[in-house]
């Protein structure tokens, strides 16, 4: 164990738990009910291409959703949590296998409402840790004063792709253009991305006259993806649809996912919500100007 | 072996051609497909390539060895070694061998990288040991401090020295930077 290592991410480190602390301050001034929820469970939430650690009797989560769409059903509120989650296979630069995320739901909202809420949530950390809204992250100067940009799918691929992807189904091409292109296409300025193609928000409510997008939105802020918001599907039969296609993609790549039938159960009772996730370490990689997530972990393996 | 297994020195074959590689880097969106691009060196040709792979991409392992070897002799651009395990023998084109040529003395202790049984490419020792075959006389008067003259070594290599280095001498020079370490006295 390298003491010497440990010894010089402390500031980062430090900075690190001051971020959650205003964070949770942030949302229990706002009457957001911190809840906790399991990390293993019997079966995931099927996703093509989110894979959980398998253990001798269940998963380790890649998302506490499994768990607080029902606490949402039950009438709980509006709900965070910030735990730790697990991905397998997920090793880079801004990926570990395991973790920290915030998960957060907001009653009676819409995914652009969330948006908004995240997009205060981090100009008061900014502003409590660095007196400032201009943040400077690997030698740029981004300036986080709202409101921030906000770009659909669709013009952001015209833009900085020169192709939409809308109306073009090349999901393959979307995945890489999105991580390598869209996420850093405003150098100086936050990004919020919205309307994702159906196919790639398998948990977003349709958009209402326009089905050929989910009200899915997504947060980037020096080329980081840090957030993601849905309006929450609330149409069990749809969701069981999207699952289907979620199960046979996994299928594909040799992977047999189950049909989350309470999960499913639960839906019918979900109350109209948004919600979000949000990457922690990279959250705390952009306040400590860290270029990797090694350099805000004090154990990143 | 999957490509999310790959890292950094594995030697990977590809359509028939052994490739080192150099850095692995994972990008991957939130909801999305996993994209590893990998930075490749052809052990054939030296040439870098930044090709782009999926999760589930499959490669197979180049069987690569090194072994410790012994210069013996050059024959119209063909260097021949000698394996000092099994006293085998393995023929050297020119075009691997390149500017390394330069330090390649009679009996000479290197490291040869095979794939299978094809000599790829050639490991120097940090230094060797040449001497010097011809080198201007210092100019009387002159500061010995920073002077450098160039001299010519029994392999042809041209090498800035020392003022006070005389032909006949052995000197030590470092393979890497092609620069004079010390005079080898004995």
């Amino acid at each position: 164990m390298g003491l010497e290592r440990l010894v010089a991410r402390k500031a980062n480190l430090i900075r690190r738990a001051e971020i959650l602390r205003l964070t949770r301050g942030f949302f229990h001034e706002r009457r957001f009910l911190e809840v906790e929820t399991p990390q293993l469970a019997a079966a995931p939430i099927p996703e093509a291409y989110i894979e959980p650690v398998a253990t001798e009797r269940g998963f380790l989560l890649p998302s506490p959703e499994l768990y607080m769409k029902p606490l949402l059903a039950a009438g709980y509120g509006d709900i965070f949590q910030i735990c730790r989650v697990f991905r397998k296979g997920e090793k880079g630069a801004q990926h570990r296998e395991e973790f920290t995320l915030l998960e957060y739901y907001r009653t009676g909202a819409g995914y652009l409402d969330l948006a908004a809420e995240t997009e205060e949530l981090i100009v008061y950390l900014a502003e409590s840790l660095n007196g400032s809204t201009l943040l400077c992250y690997q030698g740029r100067t981004i300036d986080l004063t709202p409101p921030w940009p906000r770009l659909s799918v669709k013009e952001a691929f015209m833009d900085a792709c020169g192709w939409d992807p809308v109306t073009i189904d090349d999901p393959e091409r979307f995945d890489f253009e999105l991580a390598t292109k869209v996420a850093s296409m405003l150098p100086d300025r936050p990004l919020v991305l919205y309307d994702f193609p159906t196919k790639m928000a398998s948990l977003a409510r349709l958009k209402p006259g326009d089905s050929r997008v989910a009200e899915r939105t997504e947060i980037f802020i020096g080329g980081l993806e840090l957030a993601n918001i849905f309006s929450e599907l609330t149409d069990a039969e749809e969701q069981r649809k999207r699952f289907k296609a979620e199960i046979e993609l996994a299928a594909d790549q040799g992977r047999k996912v189950d049909m989350p039938e309470d999960f499913i159960e639960a839906l019918k009772e979900l109350p109209e919500a948004a919600g979000g996730a949000l990457g922690i370490d990279r959250l705390v990689m952009l306040l400590c100007d860290a270029a990797s997530i090694e350099e805000v972990l004090a154990f990143p393996g | 072996m999957e490509v999310s297994e790959v890292s950094k020195n594995n030697k990977l074959l590809i359509d028939g051609v052994p490739f080192a590689v150099e850095n692995v880097s994972f990008v991957k969106p939130g909801k999305g497909r996993a994209i590893y691009h990998l930075k490749l060196r052809n052990l054939m040709t030296g040439v870098l390539s930044e090709p782009t792979y999926h999760s589930g991409d499959k490669f197979d392992e180049a069987s690569i060895t090194v072994r410790d070897m012994q210069f013996l002799y050059e024959e119209h651009g063909h260097y021949h070694f000698m394996d000092t395990g099994s006293f085998e023998q393995y023929i050297m084109d020119e075009t691997i061998v390149g500017d390394k040529k330069f330090y390649l003395k009679d009996s000479l202790g290197v490291q040869v990288m095979m794939w299978e049984e094809r000599p790829i490419d050639l490991i120097l020792p940090k230094a060797v040991e040449l001497k010097v075959v011809e080198t201007e006389s210092s100019m009387k008067g002159a500061t010995v401090t920073a002077q450098q003259k160039l001299a010519k070594m029994e392999t042809g290599l041209e090498i800035g020295v020392p003022a006070f280095i005389k032909e006949g001498e052995v000197l030590r020079i470092n393979t890497l930077t092609g620069s004079y370490v010390e005079r080898v006295v004995g």
